[in-house]
């Protein structure tokens, strides 16, 4: 049995916090925030060796409200601050909670520098296809046509797959879920967190606030609706063409491999160091 | 291992710096390739994997200094090198690490700019910058140094500060220092005073991250250590979360500027020569506080009642060493690689008839003893 939202609340949320919490109601990040919570859980891991590191965001926001180690950065720049966590305390499960502006635009740079460099981190990347805090305006991941508050004629951009992005950066484990998908979501933030390699779970979410409202996609219950019928797992997806598949949200795993590990990398280059031993300098 | 006992040592500038940050306990370094600080990063490469440290070459500054601020707040000392243009790109986590009072080093080995500028020339163009880079009030320490020696030694100092009061620690180098090979005896590590951060001593129950003890400063925790709380950009209550009380936000200011002014005597550093019946004095730091020192020295040799404050200490600047000494001189000469980013700070703190006189270059060229001599003879 998984643990229930009344244990979750006891046991994770931080109870000295000034709640209310900042999210519209029906918001896709409370869902993401469950699932990432059973993942936890479901691996038992301490809340002392939990580090959550986030961007700046309605998704940065999370770590906040959570009794972890917990960290707010500054915008796109999670994974540079837990890169040094992890290398100063590798035995530490560092997370970093991100939205599709934060990750894929202004920390684009350290998003597929963290995935070539495979360091043992767990990256959760909140697309909700718009920049939601700042009021609604285009992202990386916005479709194409969609309307938001800096193309109200229609955007001209084409969107960034995330997953995608990961898997051709070098990431050890991909997948993407959405929010209608919880459990689904949560299983595969476990595989994640256990995974040893930058892992990446990439979760279509509903702002239906900035985003949904702007585009005739309804409210939360609608939006989820469509993920729901719009998903298709990555094994359905092989067998569909590539018209078949315009619209469709591929989810599940879709990238999951061994390849070296930054931090057990640089424990060898410490004993070939040692070995050379002496005073290298000058 | 080689830090138990340097001994004597043919050293540059920059090579200095690794080995005073390695004896002042900074196990990580973060950095992105630029001259003329390169070789800072290259020798870290080096000597960190032999002292259990980690060295990373990240994917450009701003993301070098996120990893020392992340390492710092599991537990590490650590640091990060750049010159100008990197300087630029840290600006916002600098900043970052000043609000949530993250202990680092930041060494500017200064060239010319704005922007490329003069790659690679010397300069002190960046002295205003280091102060008041990032956006916001904020307190900050600036330190410079002037020759190989200083560079062991005051990049020490810079840890110890940054680790006591939780602030980051700029220190400004140039090219010139940072080129220069001299001959140094470095001490041993006996003689090398570390100053660690301080842990709480209430158990995690009853910890604030961010409730100061007398000194203004509050007790550090890294990651990990059972004392699970919330670090944010965001200005935070002593719990460490965001506040929007307009009382928690001027008490959270306050403080930090407080933490700083009231550790002044020991944060302003400067070194006096000749001050005793000096009339005219010369203020200076970074490499030409070494030519001045050579043009004062001379002009004391044929007669002239002249003094040198070295600052060591940018900022906070150090106005009670330095407006006593103005009251009692007639003229000041303020030579500097920049435009007169000091002179300013200098008038500033000037209260009496004293004549500020600026002497400056912008030309990518070092200013030499001979030409001090000149314009001190003009004063
Ligand atoms: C350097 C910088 N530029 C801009 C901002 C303003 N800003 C705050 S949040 C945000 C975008 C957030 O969008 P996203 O990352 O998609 O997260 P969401 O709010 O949708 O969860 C921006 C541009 C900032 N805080 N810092
Ligand atoms: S603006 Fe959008 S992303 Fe932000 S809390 Fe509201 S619904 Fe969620």
């Amino acid at each position: 049995m998984r643990i229930s939202v009344e244990q979750i609340r006891r046991k994770y949320l931080r109870h000295d916090k000034k709640f209310p919490h900042v999210w519209c109601p029906g918001c896709g990040n409370g869902i993401v925030m469950g699932a990432l919570l059973r993942a936890i859980d479901g691996l038992s891991l301490p809340k002392d060796e939990v580090v959550l590191a986030s961007g700046i965001g309605c998704s940065g926001r999370m770590p906040t409200y959570l009794d972890f180690n917990t960290l707010h950065t500054t915008h796109g720049r999670a994974l540079t601050f837990a890169t040094g966590i992890k290398l100063a305390k590798p035995s530490l499960n560092v997370i970093a909670i991100m939205g599709d502006g934060d990750a894929s635009a202004i920390g684009g740079n350290h998003f597929i520098h963290a995935a070539r460099r495979n360091l043992n981190l767990t990256a959760i990347i909140i697309n909700n296809s718009i920049y939601g805090m700042t009021g609604g305006q285009y992202s990386p991941t916005t479709p194409f046509g969609s309307k938001s508050t800096t193309s109200v004629h229609g955007h001209i951009e084409q969107a960034f797959s995330i997953a995608e992005l990961a898997v051709t950066s070098g990431a050890g484990f991909v997948a993407r879920s959405t929010v209608y998908h919880a459990e689904l979501m949560a299983h595969l933030i476990e595989m994640a967190i256990e995974k040893v390699g930058f892992s990446v779970v990439e979760v279509i979410s509903n702002c239906h606030v900035q985003y949904g409202r702007r585009n005739q996609l309804g409210g939360a219950v609608e939006m989820l609706q469509s993920y729901k019928d719009n998903a298709v797992t990555v094994k359905r997806a092989t067998s569909l063409t590539e018209e078949e598949l315009e619209g469709k949200i591929t989810i599940g795993v879709l990238a999951d491999r061994e390849m070296p590990i930054s931090t057990e990398e640089y424990e060898k280059v410490r004993q070939r160091a040692k070995e050379r031993g002496g005073n290298v300098g000058c | 291992m080689f830090l138990d006992n340097m001994g004597r040592r043919l050293l540059q500038g920059n090579e200095a710096i690794v080995y005073g940050a390695l004896a002042a306990g900074c196990r990580f370094f973060a950095g992105y390739p630029i001259t003329p600080a390169s070789e800072i990063s290259e020798l870290f490469s080096r000597l960190l994997p032999q002292t259990d440290g980690t060295f990373i070459q990240m994917e450009d500054e701003i993301a070098s200094i996120g990893a020392v601020v992340g390492a710092s707040l599991a537990g590490a000392k650590g640091m990060t090198a750049t010159s100008g243009p990197g300087f630029s790109l840290m600006q916002e986590n600098l900043g970052f690490a000043c609000v949530a009072e993250v202990p680092c080093v930041i060494v500017n080995v200064m060239r010319g700019g704005p922007s490329t500028g003069l790659p690679t020339c010397p300069s002190q163009g960046d002295v205003q910058m280091a102060r008041w880079g990032t956006h916001g009030d904020h307190p900050i320490v600036v330190l410079a140094v002037s020759s190989v020696r200083d560079c062991f030694s005051l990049i020490i100092k810079a840890f110890n500060i940054s680790e006591k009061y939780r602030v980051p620690v700029i220190v400004l180098s140039d090219e010139i220092v940072a080129h220069t090979r001299e001959c140094v005896v470095l001490p041993s590590k006996e003689e090398i005073y570390v100053v660690d951060r301080i842990k709480p001593s209430v158990p995690p129950e009853w910890y604030h991250p961010y409730e100061a003890d007398r000194r203004e400063v509050p007790p550090m925790v890294a990651f990990g250590e059972g004392y699970r709380h919330h670090v944010t950009g965001l200005i935070h209550d002593e719990r460490g979360y965001p506040t929007q009380n307009s009382k928690e936000i001027e008490a959270f200011h306050r403080r930090l500027t407080r933490k700083i002014t009231l550790g002044f005597q020991e944060i302003q550093m400067t070194s006096g020569y000749f001050l005793d019946d000096a009339e005219i004095l010369v203020i200076a730091y970074g490499s030409v506080a070494r030519s001045a020192l050579s043009a004062v020295q001379s002009l004391r040799d044929r007669g002239f009642k002249i003094g040198l404050v070295q600052l060591i200490t940018l900022f906070p600047f150090p106005r009670s060493v330095v407006s006593p000494l103005l009251e009692k001189c007639r003229a000041v000469l303020v030579p500097e690689m920049n435009m007169g980013q000091i002179s300013r700070e200098v008038q500033r703190v000037n209260r009496t008839d004293c004549r500020v006189v600026k002497y400056n270059r912008v030309d990518g060229r070092f200013i030499t003893p001979k030409e001090l001599i000149k314009s001190l003879l003009k004063i």
